[in-house]
């Protein structure tokens, strides 16, 4: 009974908000076929009349903006206007959607028959659709998910159209569109491609934006687009890109819209389809080319089952409330409207705290599963106990409960049955992952690769990548849960490493500490002190910690989630000083990315083997480049320009100031970070 | 009025008996008033006016033909027969005496108003109610030996302390007054004016020049924080045409005169100005100059600035006049922009030269129907750019489209409701075209009976390109009474929870349909925001055209029925659509001005530096805030 995972979902989900409801459920019930073939009446925004692709297309190359474009790209590369021309049309034959019932209606029969197969549940809470249901008819929609899954890609369309809902037009990559046949299923879908690097290719952005920019405009279909640009390798979310966000706010900035609405939506997957590629992408395995063949061959993760998913929809964000008081419209009444322009810094600004203000809704209505927890308190376990000894099962379904009245305290939204015994949720969690931990004699193991029989005696250093991948897995699902700590985390971090209790103490070093770790946790630009009152807040509320004016003191019985705290945080600590440490020892002051992550990892695994580093996190190339793009923002690093492949130049001093700050040898100054330029 | 103008038999016998009843009004005066009014003419024109000046519509006492607390004349108006139809009173204009049967239920519909919720409004000016007024003295003592007419009587006096905003006529209905002149001069000349003028600067008197009261700019409020006496300066008897120049046509006016009177005068000499704002039944000359006023048929005339030639105006600092009549001149910057837009601030304006023309030999309404609001919008547009745009073409939205329809008289005939039965049908089922989308575009043409009929067939060439059909003379006619019927209509709304008002922007040919759209939506927002418990009617209209852009009008109107302070939720619900026409790209005003109600909105209009310029003129002109009204600056 213990290792098997059970399915929960006839049980009321414990959510004091909103009800999720099982869609699945309804599907078990009637034919596929049917299904494929219901009576879809959406209704659009504003009754827009339905847009065929051939005049969105012909609307966007016939734009005065495009013809601006075209005329300047043809003076500059001494092209004539209809060389230009052609070439715009085929940018926009390479990425334009081409959205069709029919397709929707296969693909919809197509998901009901391998979403039965793969998902235990799908719930999603009505309440939010609902509220998009109103919001599309009154206003353009944007969709904005996270990104954690291919998955992700279609299964809000097939929400879509099971109750009612335009089909959103979806922006992908274009490694997509490359895939026989799914590429061109894909695109009538509705989904849209888009290069990955662009770069300074200005013809490109300039079709991709008007083409945007159309589809908001007229309103005949929802924008869905992954503000995150990519899908998270490591389930946390990432910084968000702002492109597809200036694009989709141009409109309302210039009065083209009445307004904008946008739709966060938290995905979350008790069991990721793509985990083991994950974890293995991140320990410098490349990513499998998307190909139909590898889709077919990697039939086989469809015959596993990979738990329930929730999609929650979050509340409606009215861009025209937001940027009240934030974005003087009046300054776009001078020049035509069409005129090339970049964002303003105004623009820019707002651009870049809106999308944060999007992940952080995303992340407040992710759905965190006992897993995640589990995963948390299993990574601060030594690594040796979980290979060789063992960790006691009945002490670590102690710790989660414990763990899980901290989230609860913290307002996380869980995913934990009702009315079914502690003990059987935490089984069958384990029993849905029993490609990472195995339970054996009452202990929890984590699972080691199998490696191929080998010729030669096996080096020391596979010892360590067997189990690096188990432990990325882990921590990959515990980040699915970070969001809901890291304040506090950060904060009891600070108060351990400071030894103070006053608050303007504390406060830059939380800053500080936010600043270095800006691309592991996403924090609101600007918000520093309304995160530090949430941390005090939360921590307070738990009993861990005494709050007045002045200061901030552990209370008594407050060690247990302190401790737990710092040791959340503790693996990041060590990772970034291992690496800092690594940059001003290094040789040269010059160094490419590419060099750097091996060499990182080669010396992460040394300390592994000889444990004087403890966690496998540093060996993750996602939190290695990280450290670059952290140092890079605190101008400790340089990008030369000249070079193609990203190579950098180092300050020493300022690396090292960094991991003095970082370790409390010195107070942290106040930290000038420059403005995010990430289009 | 439009609907005066086009005449036919029973107008010139309206007209007649019109004359007789203002001539017989003349003959009552002076009533029981117990204050002193001296009549003397003023000698100081040397030549005899031009033109008859025995019939003027605007008596000195406004009360005797006007409502103290609405809009127009007090026999004309708006009520619910006793069957419950809506009928209009009086016999002055073409719609009088008829039923509206369609009204009530587009009343109903529109906002929710019912014939069992009624307001009261206040009948009778209470003079209790007015403070008395604060008379300097020393200037009525010296006045008087002038011989100008003047008044401290509470009603004279409340009549000139208003415009027609919302909140002005809602306070009166109320019987709420406020802060009013202390008094009324009521000069019969240049050289009256001029001497008011010095006396008031001598005495540091405060003078609000008032011509037509139409103001929907709080431009005629008192200012409530002024401490000096204030005068209220009506020109209403300043209205001779003193000569027309055939030669040149040109004709030289005082600015007292009011639109109907001026082109009544000028017809019978064969000639009109052409200029024709919406309020041209009681707005005068010196107010259209004094807030850059644009009239319907501007296509042809062209708006005041087009129209003027020479301009005389008396301030604190004498009178300012250009030397000659030069079409145009490049002697630096035109001294007759810091008048034409002053808005009072820095004189009176006492008479005006501006061009005449023959009257037209034939005029033409007409109406086309579009599928729907952009549509007409590329029409506009086209018909700009061709630079082909008749007398006047304005496009109204759905809403307005509706409303105008509600507005249709009954038909007396069953041939006539059936014609209009089969155009309807005719229009949305075999056109298509849907009813809650489709809008109609108005058209007035002017001039050689074979030149308007050429233009017109070109306009109708280009509508149909857009999808325009022809829709007949009479929903063009139709359309432009609307005009002025609206403003008597609002105070029927007034009767049963229903406030509204009209505001207007000029936008650039690009943004209009964007400006149409956001602004309407932002008013139904707002409202939902601000608690009125009924959708409000939110809906525009395109009413001129020019070569890089257009003017938009929007009506807004809503029952508030529910509401604490319902004047207040309108002020905050016109504030926001202000601030959504600025974000949109609009002006602050393309012709009602800016008077106190859009004040705030004028440095971001014109810059810190040309607030400065205008300030310093301003401070030239009037050290001494003579010209006291606050009004712009």
């Amino acid at each position: 009974m213990t290792n098997t995972h059970k399915d929960f979902s006839q049980v009321g989900l414990k959510d004091d908000e909103e009800d999720f409801v099982d869609i699945l459920e309804e599907r078990r019930r009637g034919s596929d076929l049917s299904f494929a073939f219901r009576t879809f009446s959406p209704q659009p925004y504003k009754a827009a009349p339905p847009c065929s692709t051939a005049e969105l297309n012909r609307v966007v190359l016939e734009s005065q903006f495009l013809r601006y474009v075209t005329k300047e790209i043809a003076r500059e590369m001494e092209l004539s206007v209809e060389e230009v021309e052609e070439e715009a049309r085929n940018i926009l034959g390479e990425m334009s959607q081409n959205l069709q019932l029919g397709f929707i209606r296969l693909m919809g029969y197509t998901f009901n028959k391998v979403f039965k197969r793969l998902y235990s549940s799908i719930f999603v809470n009505m309440e939010g659709l609902n509220r998009l249901h109103q919001a599309t008819q009154e206003n353009p929609v944007i969709l904005m998910p996270n990104h954690r899954s291919y998955i992700d890609f279609l299964v809000i369309s097939f929400i879509m159209f099971c109750y009612d809902i335009p089909i959103p037009v979806i922006a992908a990559g274009i490694p997509l569109a490359g895939m026989r046949i799914v590429g061109e299923i894909l695109r009538r879908s509705g989904a849209f491609f888009i290069r990955r690097a662009i770069g300074s290719d200005k013809l490109y952005w300039a079709v991709l934006s008007e083409y945007v920019r159309t589809i908001v405009k007229k309103g005949f279909a929802p924008l869905e687009f992954f503000v995150e640009g990519f899908r998270s390798r490591t389930l946390k979310s990432l910084s968000p890109k702002l492109g597809m966000m200036h694009m989709v706010l141009e409109p309302f900035f210039k009065g083209e819209v009445f307004d904008v609405t946008l739709l966060p939506i938290s995905i979350s997957y008790e069991r990721v389809l793509e985990e083991s590629l994950l974890a293995h992408e991140l320990l410098g395995v490349p990513k499998p080319k998307e190909s139909t063949m590898g889709l077919l061959k990697a039939s086989r993760v469809l015959s596993e089952n990979y738990g329930s998913m929730h999609v929650n929809f979050g509340r409606p964000l009215s861009v025209r409330q937001l940027c009240e008081g934030r974005i003087n419209r009046c300054q776009y009444n001078l020049i035509p409207r069409d005129l090339p322009e970049k964002p303003t810094a105004e623009a820019q600004a707002f651009a870049n705290w809106l999308a944060h203000l999007v992940v952080r809704n995303q992340e407040e209505g992710s759905q965190i599963s006992p897993w995640s927890l589990m995963c948390g308190l299993l990574l601060q376990v030594p690594t040796p106990v979980l290979t060789e000894e063992g960790f006691p099962w009945h002490q670590l379904t102690e710790r989660t409960l414990w763990l899980r009245k901290l989230a609860q305290d913290f307002g996380a939204r869980l995913n934990w049955p009702d009315g079914v015994p502690d003990s059987d949720v935490m089984s069958s969690s384990a029993a849905l992952h029993r490609g990472i931990v195995q339970r054996k004699a009452g202990c929890v193991f984590l699972v080691q690769e199998d490696e191929p029989a080998r010729t030669h005696p096996a080096r020391p250093e596979e010892g360590v990548m067997k189990t690096a991948a188990a432990a990325l897995m882990l921590v990959s699902y515990r980040n699915q849960s970070l969001h809901v700590f890291v304040r506090p985390a950060l904060l009891a971090t600070a108060m351990h490493i400071t030894k103070s209790t006053h608050r303007d103490e504390l406060l830059p070093f939380f800053s500080f500490l936010q600043d270095v770790f800006s691309y592991e946790f996403l924090f609101i630009p600007g918000e520093s002190l309304q995160d530090f009152e949430e941390a005090c807040r939360l921590l307070k509320k738990c009993g861990a910690v005494h709050v007045n004016q002045q200061e901030v003191t552990a209370a008594q019985g407050g060690m247990e989630v302190l401790s737990f705290l710092q040791d959340l945080l503790k693996p990041f600590i060590d990772s970034y000083q291992l690496m800092f440490r690594y940059l001003c020892e290094a040789e040269s002051v010059f160094l490419t990315e590419k060099e750097f992550l091996l060499a990182v990892r080669d010396l992460a695994t040394k300390l592994l083997l000889t444990a004087d580093l403890h966690t496998y996190e540093a060996l993750s190339s996602d939190l290695q480049k990280n450290v670059l793009s952290a140092l890079r923002r605190l101008e400790a690093l340089t990008k030369l320009s000249s070079s193609v492949s990203n190579k950098f130049k180092v300050n020493k001093a300022a690396v090292e100031r960094t991991a003095d700050m970082l370790s409390g040898k010195i107070p942290p100054l106040n930290l000038q970070a420059s403005p995010d330029a990430r289009l | 009025m439009a609907s005066n103008s086009c005449g036919g038999g029973s107008d010139r016998q309206m007209a007649a008996q019109h004359r007789l009843s203002v001539i017989a009004g003349h003959l009552q005066r002076p009533s029981g008033s117990n204050t002193a009014i001296l009549a003397a003419e003023c000698k100081a024109q040397g030549s005899k006016p031009f033109v008859s000046s025995e019939r003027r519509t605007v008596p000195r006492r406004r009360q005797e033909i006007m409502k103290w607390n609405g809009w127009g004349y007090s026999d004309s108006k708006f009520v619910y027969n006793k069957k419950g139809q809506a009928e209009f009173t009086g016999k002055r204009y073409k719609l009088s005496g008829m039923i509206i049967p369609g009204l009530k239920d587009w009343m109903e519909n529109t906002f929710g108003a019912t014939l069992q919720h009624k307001t009261t409004a206040t009948p009778a000016l209470n003079s209790t109610s007015v403070p008395p007024p604060a008379l300097n003295e020393a200037f009525m003592e010296e006045l008087k030996s002038t011989g100008v007419p003047f008044s401290a009587d509470a009603e004279d006096r409340v009549f000139r302390a208003h415009g027609h905003c919302l909140h002005e006529i809602f306070a009166l209905r109320e019987g709420k007054i406020g802060r009013v002149p202390d008094m009324v001069v009521w000069p019969n000349c240049h050289n009256d004016v001029v001497k008011i003028v010095e006396l008031a600067c001598k005495h540091n008197v405060c003078l609000i020049p008032y011509g037509g009261g139409t103001s929907v700019s709080s431009a005629l409020e008192c200012p409530p924080e002024e401490s000096r006496s204030i005068v209220s300066l009506d020109t209403s008897q300043m209205n001779r045409i003193l000569w027309i120049d055939e030669k040149n046509l040109t004709a030289h006016v005082e600015a007292g005169i009011i639109g109907q009177d001026l082109e009544n005068l000028l017809n019978e000499s064969g000639y009109c100005t052409g200029h024709e704002p919406d309020s041209m039944e009681f707005s005068s000359l010196g107010g259209w100059v004094a807030t850059r006023a644009s009239g319907m048929k501007k296509n042809i005339y062209g708006n005041i600035e087009d129209l003027v030639i020479h301009i005389k105006m008396v301030t604190p600092q004498g009178v300012i006049e250009k030397s000659c009549q030069g079409p145009r001149m490049s002697t630096g910057p035109d001294i007759h922009h810091f008048i034409m837009g002053s808005e009072g601030t820095l004189g009176v304006i006492t008479e005006v030269t501006m061009k005449i023309r023959p009257v037209p030999e034939y005029q033409k309404y007409g109406s086309v129907v579009f599928p729907n609001f952009e549509q007409g919008v590329a029409c506009l547009r086209e018909v700009a750019r061709q630079r082909c745009a008749p007398a006047s073409i304005r496009l109204m939205d759905n809403e307005q489209f509706k409303f105008g329809h509600a507005l249709k008289p009954q038909v007396s005939s069953i041939f006539t409701s059936f014609l209009d039965g089969l155009k309807k049908f005719y229009i949305t089922k075999f056109k298509g075209f849907d009813p809650n989308r489709l809008c109609v575009a108005t058209l007035l043409f002017e001039g050689d009976r074979e030149k308007v009929l050429q233009h017109e067939k070109q306009v109708y060439d280009i509508a149909a390109k857009f999808g325009g059909l022809a829709a007949g003379e009479d929903n063009g006619q139709r359309g432009y009474m609307l005009t002025f019927v609206i403003a008597y209509l609002r105070d029927l709304g007034m009767d049963y929870f229903v406030i509204g008002e009209s505001f207007e922007t000029s936008v650039p040919w690009d943004r209009v349909l964007d400006i149409c759209r956001n602004v309407k939506a932002r008013i139904v927002r707002e409202c939902k925001d601000k608690g009125v418990q009924f959708p409000p009617l939110s809906t525009c209209r395109v009413t001129q055209t020019y070569d890089a852009g257009a003017c938009v009008y929007f009506y807004f109107a809503f029952n508030y029925r529910g509401l604490g302070d319902p004047v207040h939720v309108y002020e905050q619900v016109e504030h926001a659509a202000r601030e959504e026409i600025l974000a949109n790209g609009g002006s602050l005003s393309h012709h009602h001005g800016v008077g106190k109600l859009r004040k705030e909105w004028m440095r971001e209009t014109v810059s810190s530096v040309g607030i400065g310029m205008l300030q310093s003129v301003k401070d030239y002109v009037d050290p001494n805030n003579i010209f006291g009204s606050r009004n712009l600056l």
